[in-house]
């Protein structure tokens, strides 16, 4: 697959901000990857349009001091992630150049590093022989990354049938040697390594089937799990306006989640969010195996300052390796803030070509390259039968906070789960935001999940779920005719329905996700509280007037809120039932 | 003074409102150039077909203006000789001083590699309890006021620069009035802080264009100070509104397609360059950004401020309180990102929670006050959190308040204990038994 090929090459001809126009003189292929050469440094860019003999490129680096005559080189493939051993724990900016080995303190123009440790020993183990059958994403062997058996496979790129005519024993590799040789049909051999690289923008189909996904993913947010779950292999997204609590939320998933491998994509957001990231999952513990978190983690940074184009490539980049990784039979957890910033690098590009423009000037297949995308993630039978899967959540960051736009439109046509931050739970200090009656998660509706939802948890939870929803919406309802018809205007019941569904949004649906504690719920401890909150929904009271109600609801919130900040079943956290228990006591009716 | 390798055209193929078009070979993007004598750049090359932005505008350019390449990106000379100075757009000095000599350095610069930032965790302290304890500064940050136009918002800037300790202050004045500058220049001087001010400043007497130059000059100063001299540097730039309208109006000139509000489809893009150039650096050095986006109307949806807060960690509003007659930092729609870096670790541990069962018992007043304007009858519970909510305004939220955040934070404790019982306040056991005032 080395084959020397002629280059084509070109010369600058124009420029437009990071939009470059080049005369070449052969052929050239969209999507195309070529480095101008800029005195020392070459740039690299992708072909995004070709008319004639002039290709547009879209370059990944500032362009500044490009001139017209720059030479042109072009590369005969599309921008490759490079796959192999020693991904997970990577720093990588969109182009998966890895971010830890760059020098300086400022990113250099051109400064290209490499994804992998190419010196680096891993200790491999065969689990193929000389013999067997052998097609792409084949497991060849494995090596241990991080305490994940990381299988080597057969590269994505080859096609067709092949015979393994030898694999290397078991040793410590490079990821440049070779560990394995494949013969095809015709005879020929291919020498295979740890290292192999495929196209971003291309989807890797080396799996037999794609189901509809049925297993849960915990997330230990509330009200993600107990009312709008996630499944392992689903789609979602969190819309929200600026400062409703999507990039805590999607860090609070990336830490809790019960995945493999997590990939954070940063698309476009603040640098110093991503340098949460780099300092805190380091010391934190991945609460399903104990490892520090960034173990299983990878890290695509590409923040708002950073090339645009490289904004665009990273998003992809990280769905890549999420490919690979599932390609593993693993569960990956892929998360992207935010892809309305892809959305933008999109609207930019193709402004400067003057595109005719779609709706608020994003590009008119913008509906299509999103659901393109989403398409991707999902849970997948390998060719081996085993099973692998990318669960994804985008954030999405709509202009004015109106979700009427077509970043926002175009993900709710893919996404099963939708997950709106409101404006108003955020002013209020409602964390997490997200509304509980605008959100759902289709996959609540699939008689599969919540056959596993009725196994794993317990007889009825669905029902239950579905009971707290109906809580909330009459609460919600409540809400409004107090506030029409004022306290002395409604019945007592009315205020009752009111505070049962405040108990439900405190105790539930809230969750700081700074407290130690707080933070994270486990399905166990989420299913207690499930149905404490019913029982205490459920308690008749009784009351004389009004005035008493909203006191004595603060009181049972509190304790429950005490209880929410304890270690579960701790003495704290007894004495504060306890004390729940009593204050249930004191109004609740003989009967 | 052209030299020999300056190349000089004097044939322009068009002229535009802000731009000229002139055929021209090696060229280089964005270099800078001079047409007629006033500074441009290359803003978009085709073959040998150059177009310049003139920053001046291209008034009473003619077709034969003198067009000549100065071989470079626009630049400041950076030193500790910017230190007490006053410059125009350009970087060259209006206070009629020498010309500063140094190390020419590139605006706009590349950025920060982010494995390279370290993770903000020094505090800044101002005195006003609306920042301090509601929505705590930290070195590194970015956080713009959204204000109104007739708010006092470049007095409060004023006053939160001097009374943080920062090493540096670098003052990047976009379209300023002239009384404006003056008002800054003053009360730098009359604080005796001169010597820690570096300032770029363009006043609307100035072209509109030339605008777009200032933040890059600010903070290239700042990264100088930040990154050679290890100081901790504050900018200020008021007012990012008036620095987004001069993109508009160059992209319009570009014949770009406009996106919302006639703003450019790289909006965000522009914004965020500047404000990312905010960093805390691993060896004391920092850069932290505080700006004015100037609101139309008070709408925040409008696309400056929107793309502003998608951009910048929290914004901050100004609000006259009616009840007091002060103005306050709103703590509603006030927001600090990064305060949970900070509070309770280097502040008292109760602050985090005292902090927020606060705001929630004054949104709690706001209720209250929506029921006594529908004409309904308030409980006993609402109208103490209208007192309550008096009394926060006045001793906490209000700017003129300048006190350290341990007394801010027992303030509010006082406040608590008496309009309110414990359960109402809700906040952790622990710190109620604590710092509960026992003897209200
Ligand atoms: N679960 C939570 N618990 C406590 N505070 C929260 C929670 N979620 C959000 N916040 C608060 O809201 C602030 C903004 O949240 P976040 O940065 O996630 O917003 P965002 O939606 O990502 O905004 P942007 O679109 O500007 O990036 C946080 O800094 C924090 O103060
Ligand atoms: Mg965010």
């Amino acid at each position: 697959m080395t084959a020397t090929q002629q280059h084509t090459t070109g010369r600058v001809n124009g420029i437009i901000s990071n939009l470059v126009l080049v005369e070449v003189d052969g052929p050239v292929g969209q999507n195309e990857i070529c480095f101008i050469q800029h005195g020392e440094t070459s740039l690299m860019a992708e072909v995004i349009k070709v008319m004639g003999d002039k290709a547009y490129v879209q370059v990944f680096e500032s362009t500044r001091g490009l001139r017209p005559g720059m030479e042109v080189r072009f590369e005969g493939h599309m921008l490759e992630a490079t796959f192999g051993p020693g991904i997970l724990s990577c720093n990588y900016d969109g182009l998966m150049h890895d971010l830890s080995t760059m020098s300086g303190i400022f990113l250099q123009r051109g400064d290209y590093t490499s994804a992998l440790d190419l010196e680096k020993e891993w200790a491999f183990e065969p689990l193929a022989k000389a013999g067997d059958e052998a097609t792409a994403a084949h497991w060849l062997g494995q090596v241990d990354e991080n305490g994940i058996a990381h299988k080597i496979m057969v590269p994505f790129k080859m096609k067709g049938r092949y015979t393994i005519a030898e694999v290397m024993p078991a040793g410590n590799y490079k990821v440049q040697d070779t560990i394995a040789v494949l013969k095809d049909e015709r005879g020929t051999e291919y020498k295979v390594s740890m290292l192999q690289k495929f196209p971003v923008k291309q989807a890797v189909k080396a799996y037999r089937e794609k189901p509809r996904p049925f297993q849960l993913l915990e997330t230990g947010v509330r009200t993600i799990d107990t009312l709008n779950p996630m499944v392992e292999g689903g789609t979602g997204f969190i819309p929200g306006p600026f400062g409703s609590g999507k990039t805590v939320l999607q860090h609070a998933i990336s830490k809790q989640a019960e995945a493999d491998i997590v990939i954070v994509a940063a698309c476009g957001e603040r640098a110093n969010e991503v340098v949460d990231l780099f300092v805190e999952f380091p010391e934190l513990e991945d609460p399903w195996t104990g490892r520090k978190l960034m173990e299983r983690t990878t890290i695509i940074a590409n923040t708002s300052n950073m090339p645009v184009a490289a904004r665009e490539a990273s998003v992809y980049t990280a769905m890549s390796i999420a490919e690979y990784y599932r390609s593993m039979g693993l569960k990956v957890l892929l998360l992207a803030d935010s892809t309305s910033r892809w959305a933008q690098a999109l609207r930019e590009m193709s402004n400067r070509m003057e595109e005719l423009p779609g709706p608020d000037a994003f590009p008119m297949d913008l509906p299509a390259i999103v659901s393109n995308f989403y398409a991707r993630a999902g849970y997948v039978y390998l060719n081996n039968g085993k099973t692998g899967s990318i669960t994804f959540i985008g954030t999405v960051s709509p202009a004015g906070g109106n979700l009427k736009e077509p970043v926002t439109e175009s993900t709710k046509k893919v996404a099963r789960c939708f997950y709106a931050l409101s404006q108003s739970r955020a002013d209020s200090k409602r964390y997490p935001a997200i509304d509980p009656i605008e959100s759902y998660s289709k996959y609540l509706e699939y008689p599969e999940l919540q056959r596993v939802l009725n196994e794993q948890i317990e007889e009825g939870w669905t029902e239950k779920v579905n009971e707290l929803k109906n809580i909330l919406l009459r609460g919600k309802e409540a809400a409004e005719q107090i506030n029409i018809l004022g306290d002395d205007g409604v019945s007592i019941d009315t205020h009752l329905v009111f505070w049962r569904s405040e108990v439900v949004d405190e105790i539930i649906l809230q969750q700081n996700a700074f407290d130690e504690v707080d933070a994270r719920t486990p399905m166990d401890r989420q299913q207690f509280l499930v149905n404490k909150v019913l029982e205490v929904v459920a308690t008749p009271l009784s009351f004389e007037g009004y005035e008493e109600i909203n006191p004595y609801f603060k009181r049972v919130i509190n304790a429950m809120k005490q209880m929410n900040y304890s270690e579960f079943e701790s003495d704290a956290f007894n004495q504060n039932m306890k004390e729940l228990e009593d204050t249930l006591a004191e109004r609740k009716q003989a009967n | 003074m052209p030299t020999a390798f300056q190349r000089i055209y004097t044939k322009l193929e068009e002229i535009t409102k802000a731009t000229c078009t002139v055929r021209a070979t090696d060229v280089g993007y964005e270099e800078l150039a001079t047409v007629n004598g006033q500074l441009a750049q290359v803003v978009k090359i085709m073959g040998d077909e150059v177009t310049l932005q003139v920053f001046a505008g291209t008034e009473g350019v003619p077709t034969d203006a003198e067009v000549v390449f100065l071989g470079k990106a626009p630049s400041l000379k950076v030193s500790e000789a910017l230190a007490g100075r006053f410059f125009n757009a350009y970087g060259d000095p209006i206070d009629g001083g020498p010309k500063v000599e140094g190390d020419e350095q590139e605006i706009g610069g590349p950025s920060v590699n982010p494995v390279r930032r370290k993770q903000p965790s020094e505090l800044i302290t101002t005195g006003i309890a609306g920042i301090d304890l509601n929505n705590t500064l930290v070195t590194g940050q970015k956080i713009p006021f959204f204000a109104d136009p007739d708010q006092p918002f470049n007095q409060v800037m004023a006053t939160v620069a001097l009374r943080t300790a920062a090493d540096r202050i670098v003052l990047g004045g976009i379209g300023l009035t002239n009384d404006d500058y003056l008002y800054f220049k003053s009360v730098f001087e009359n604080a005796g802080a001169l010597h820690r001010i570096v300032s770029f400043v363009n006043t609307t007497e100035d072209p509109t264009v030339e605008r777009l130059l200032v933040p890059d000059m600010a903070l290239t100063a700042a990264e100088y100070f930040a990154v050679e001299k290890k100081e901790k540097v504050l900018v200020l730039l008021t007012d990012m509104t008036l620095y987004a309208d001069a993109l508009s109006i160059v992209s319009n000139r570009m014949d770009q397609i406009p996106s919302k509000d006639s703003m450019p489809g790289s909006l965000y893009s522009d914004l965020a360059k500047l404000y990312e150039k905010a960093v805390q650096f691993d060896d004391g050095g920092s850069i932290t950004i505080v700006a004015v986006t100037t609101l139309s109307g008070g709408d925040i949806t409008h696309a400056i401020p929107d793309n502003t807060g998608y951009i910048t960690e929290g914004q901050l509003f100004l609000r006259r309180d009616t009840d007091i007659g002060k103005v306050i930092v709103d703590p509603f729609r006030s927001l600090s990102r990064l305060k949970q870096l900070v509070i309770g670790k280097k502040t008292r541990e109760d602050h985090p929670q005292v902090m927020n069962a606060a705001v929630r018992l004054y949104a709690d007043a706001a209720n209250a006050r929506t029921k006594l304007e529908n004409g309904f009858e308030l409980t006993d519970y609402d109208e103490r959190t209208l007192e309550f909510a008096r009394e926060y305004s006045d001793k906490l939220l209000a700017i003129d308040v300048n006190i350290d955040t341990d007394k801010m934070l027992d303030t509010a404790w006082q406040l608590f204990a008496a309009h309110f019982s414990k359960a109402e306040v809700g906040i952790k056991q622990s710190l109620t038994d604590q710092y509960w005032p026992e003897n209200q």
